[in-house]
């Protein structure tokens, strides 16, 4: 297990960059992860990154699929959001594992 | 798990030219998959993998109960040849299995292309099936972007570490 500092907090991360422990999350975290993946955060990436960790913490597996039948954004508007890889960079700024869903 | 390519895969292009269940969602989850990693993906569909792409029946596609020597009964039994030529079994087979992959959050053909096009990936027609089958521009899904010859297609499929996948 790697540690990093991220936003002046010290994490635990995968070797990919993921957080360990989501609960060490907070939002200056994400706003600097996504920096490092070129992604200026904005409301809508925060009520995505929410939807994301409750879905997370209720033990769901996220699929794209169901982002888009969030209600919190569609299919086109998350790609948009989180440009080349939209589950696994929305997931890493989210402060959540990986994602392990083939669709 | 470990992965020490320097190398990665930047665009696929997937042919589709079965029109069986499982051979069209393994083009698409193929694509999708892709599109989902940020590569480029372009899906080319022809002959029997039109009905994909065909309004009416791309939503409609089966699993075939005969000849198809993989299918098992929900117990584990190979499923006897009698048994899946029986009228209805091919369509409950079918039916069962859509049921399951929507479990997983596989979505139906339509709704899959939807997915696969909002995320950039591009759908085609092959020109050659499209005459064969006498075909009208109105029969295809409105995902399918144009109708290409197959030098088209390799045209659309050329670029650097770009890859070919027929299924």
């Amino acid at each position: 297990m790697a540690q990093k500092t991220i936003a002046g907090v010290n994490v635990d991360v995968t070797e990919e960059g993921y957080l360990e422990d989501y609960k060490q999350w907070n939002e200056d975290i994400a706003k600097e992860i996504a920096k490092e993946e070129g992604i200026e955060l904005t409301d809508k990436h925060f009520e995505v990154l929410k939807f994301l960790r409750e879905k997370y913490e209720e033990g769901a597996g996220l699929t794209i699929r169901k982002v888009g039948k969030s209600g919190v954004t569609d299919i086109k508007e998350f790609y948009k959001l989180f440009p080349g890889g939209p589950l696994k960079k929305s997931s890493k700024i989210a402060g959540i594992p990986k994602p392990t869903s083939c669709v | 798990m470990e992965n020490n390519n320097d190398h990665q895969i930047k665009k696929v292009a997937v042919i589709c030219a079965k029109g069986n269940l499982e051979d069209v969602y393994a083009s698409l989850v193929l694509a999708n998959g892709a599109v989902m990693d940020g590569k480029e993906a372009k899906l080319f569909f022809t002959f029997f993998g039109m009905d994909a792409v065909i309004k009416k029946r791309m939503n409609k596609l089966q699993t075939a109960t005969v000849g198809n020597p993989a299918l098992r009964l929900p117990n584990g039994w190979r499923m006897p040849k009698w048994l899946g030529m029986i009228p209805g079994m091919q369509n409950m087979v079918s039916s069962m299995m859509k049921k399951q992959m929507d479990e997983l959050d596989v979505p139906p053909v339509d709704e899959f292309l939807d997915m696969i096009t909002a995320g950039g990936g591009e759908v085609y027609a092959c020109q050659l099936a499209f005459d064969m089958f006498k075909l009208k521009k109105e029969d295809l899904s409105d995902h399918v972007s144009d109708i290409l010859t197959v030098g088209e297609f390799y045209e659309q499929a050329a670029g650097e570490d770009s890859q070919i996948i027929f299924t």
